[in-house]
């Protein structure tokens, strides 16, 4: 049982650790269940490095990451709005576009200075090993923040995951909330980055929501089963990086997406010996 | 005809898109009760009239009013059934959940569901004869079980206006006629009815048949609309008797609309047949 719980309890880096990844998974689940049903897993990845510029400029003139991450944010989701809603291009194109762009720019930012290798590093992979109190504190903020307007929401969400035109007939701004879910994602990927990286917090986004996807019957317990694996992979990964000396963000993430074909084969073996059963209507 | 209070009005209406007439000139009046039958080829106009009618597009020119305000501006109290739904292959809905959906509008963000909803929730499903189909998930329904899960969805909103885009798609012979007995009893109930179709016998059932191929080609009662005349004018159309039964062969004429939207790139004939 050393093996296992020995590294929790006589570090309390790793302690901290934990509890900062189980947050981060809950909030990853809360948002990453809509990201997987509504096919916004481009969007999500583009907002997780397009965030970038808007870093390394916080850090150019001094000011926290997390204001320049907001900022890339904005940048990313108002220019998206603005290509999709007033062109006839695909909003695939526009997220594309606005990704590469940013992308691009926070290389040329970071390419100008000596001074960010560290800090490029800790931005993309996160410091799981090395997360303060105050960091904590911050998480637990944005996971209770993400718990709350995902509650309120939950009826337009579920509506726009279904069909935006019920959303919309329904009295749901079909746009209004399409935002607001935009806004979760960066939220999550503002305050994630912190922890687990811009790079890792999309794999904590996908993976886990799309491993309870595979299995799930109702959004609620596709929301628990992610948060679960989500946190299972933090806590496997955490003790891989400490009994084998490898990268903590990096070990969580490869979890998750082992989780996700270990539940897509059982699932698929199941399906294969249990034929669709008939549903008959009188 | 009925002399209910009027639910749908509209005086020279014209719809279509931003940069985009599709149809002008449309004058209809639909009172509480009454339902009208949209009927015409793909890309005649007739989901874009109901997407203006619930609100999902802005009218261009005219007067649309709806359950007596401006078109758009009562979103929430309209029961509307679309063509096109997200797959429910992904989604881990069971079918409970969705025809719960339809009671959303009723209590916004936070209200909550009450007892009388999940009794209208059962109710709903009954009627459509899916309620043994309750906890399954949506994903493991054929497509006419899907379809009978979203009208029973319509149902359960309990609307004074039900707005149908091709109800009966998908559905077999059984199916159709628990749909047809279902919008017969909202009607009794005081809804007022407009449903997208491409049955001529379904919409010869309505108290009101808009026969549409990018203009208003006809609207008015039943037998005075799906005349061989005006169905001509629309369609094309060939008459055949074929083993016993008359063939209406509905052949699709060429109107010079663009095939960019949606609802342009189904199906091309329409046939009915009625025992000889």
């Amino acid at each position: 049982m050393d093996f296992f719980i020995t590294p929790f309890t006589s570090n309390d880096f790793m302690l901290r650790a934990l509890a900062a990844g189980a947050l981060v998974s809950i909030a990853c689940a809360l948002v990453g269940t809509f990201v997987v049903l509504r096919g916004l897993a481009f969007i999500g990845d583009a907002l997780a490095h397009g965030v970038l510029p808007g870093i390394a400029i916080a850090i150019l003139l001094g000011v926290p990451g997390w204001i320049g991450a907001a900022a890339g944010s904005l940048v990313m989701i108002g220019g998206i709005s603005l290509i999709t809603n007033r062109s006839r291009l695909s909003s695939d194109t526009a997220i594309g576009l606005l990704f590469v762009g940013m992308l691009a720019l926070g290389v040329v930012i970071v390419s100008r200075s000596n001074a960010f290798a560290g800090d490029l590093v800790r931005v993309l992979f996160g410091e799981m090993l090395g997360i303060s109190n105050d960091m904590l504190i911050a998480q637990l903020i944005l996971t209770i923040v993400v718990a709350i307007v995902a509650w309120i929401c939950a009826r337009p969400f579920l509506l726009l995951s279904f069909s935006p035109e019920q959303a919309q007939v329904a009295g749901f701004s079909a746009r209004r909330y399409h935002s607001i879910m935009l806004m979760l994602i960066a939220l999550t990927v503002i305050v994630s980055f912190q922890t687990v990286g811009t790079l890792l917090v999309f794999g904590m986004l996908i993976a886990p929501a799309g491993a309870a996807a595979l299995i799930a019957r109702r959004i609620g317990m596709m929301m628990l089963l992610a948060a679960a694996f989500g946190s299972l992979a933090v806590y496997v990964g955490l003790l891989a990086s400490y009994h084998f000396n490898i990268a903590a963000g990096a070990s969580i993430v490869l979890v998750t997406t082992l989780i996700f074909f270990v539940v897509f084969t059982v699932q698929n073996l199941r399906w294969q010996r249990q034929p669709r059963a008939e549903l008959s209507t009188p | 005809m009925r002399n209910g209070p009027v639910r749908v009005q509209a005086r020279q209406l014209e719809i279509g898109y931003e940069n985009e007439a599709i149809v002008s000139g449309i004058d209809l009046e639909l009172q509480a009760g009454q339902a009208l039958a949209l009927v015409g080829i793909n890309g005649s106009g007739k989901s874009t009239l109901l997407k203006t009618v619930v609100g999902l597009l802005s009218a261009r020119r005219g007067e649309l009013q709806v359950l007596g305000a401006q078109a758009g501006s009562l979103r929430g109290q309209i029961a509307y059934l679309a063509q096109f739904h997200t797959s429910g292959f992904l989604l881990p809905l069971q079918a409970m959940d969705v025809v719960r959906m339809g009671r959303f509008s009723v209590h916004g963000l936070l209200g909550r569901m009450t007892r009388e909803d999940d009794d209208l929730v059962k109710w709903a499903m009954r009627t459509m004869g899916v309620e043994h189909l309750a906890d399954q998930p949506l994903r493991l329904l054929s497509g006419g079980q899907q379809q009978r899960v979203y009208l029973a969805q319509v149902l359960a909103r309990r609307a004074d206006l039900i707005v149908l885009d091709e109800p009966t798609a998908g559905l077999d012979a059984a199916g159709r006629e628990v749909y047809l007995q279902a919008i017969q009893a909202e009607r009794e109930r005081g809804a007022a009815v407009i449903a997208a179709t491409h049955d001529i016998q379904e919409a010869a059932q309505c108290d009101g048949v808009m026969l549409l191929a990018r203009r208003v080609v006809a609207c008015g009662a039943p037998d005075q609309v799906l005349t061989p005349e005006t169905l001509l004018e629309a369609f094309g159309i060939v008459m055949t008797l074929r083993d016993q039964h008359l063939s209406l062969a509905v052949m699709e004429h060429e109107h010079g609309h663009d095939h960019n939207h949606q609802d342009h790139d189904e199906e091309h004939e329409h046939v009915v047949r009625h025992q000889h």
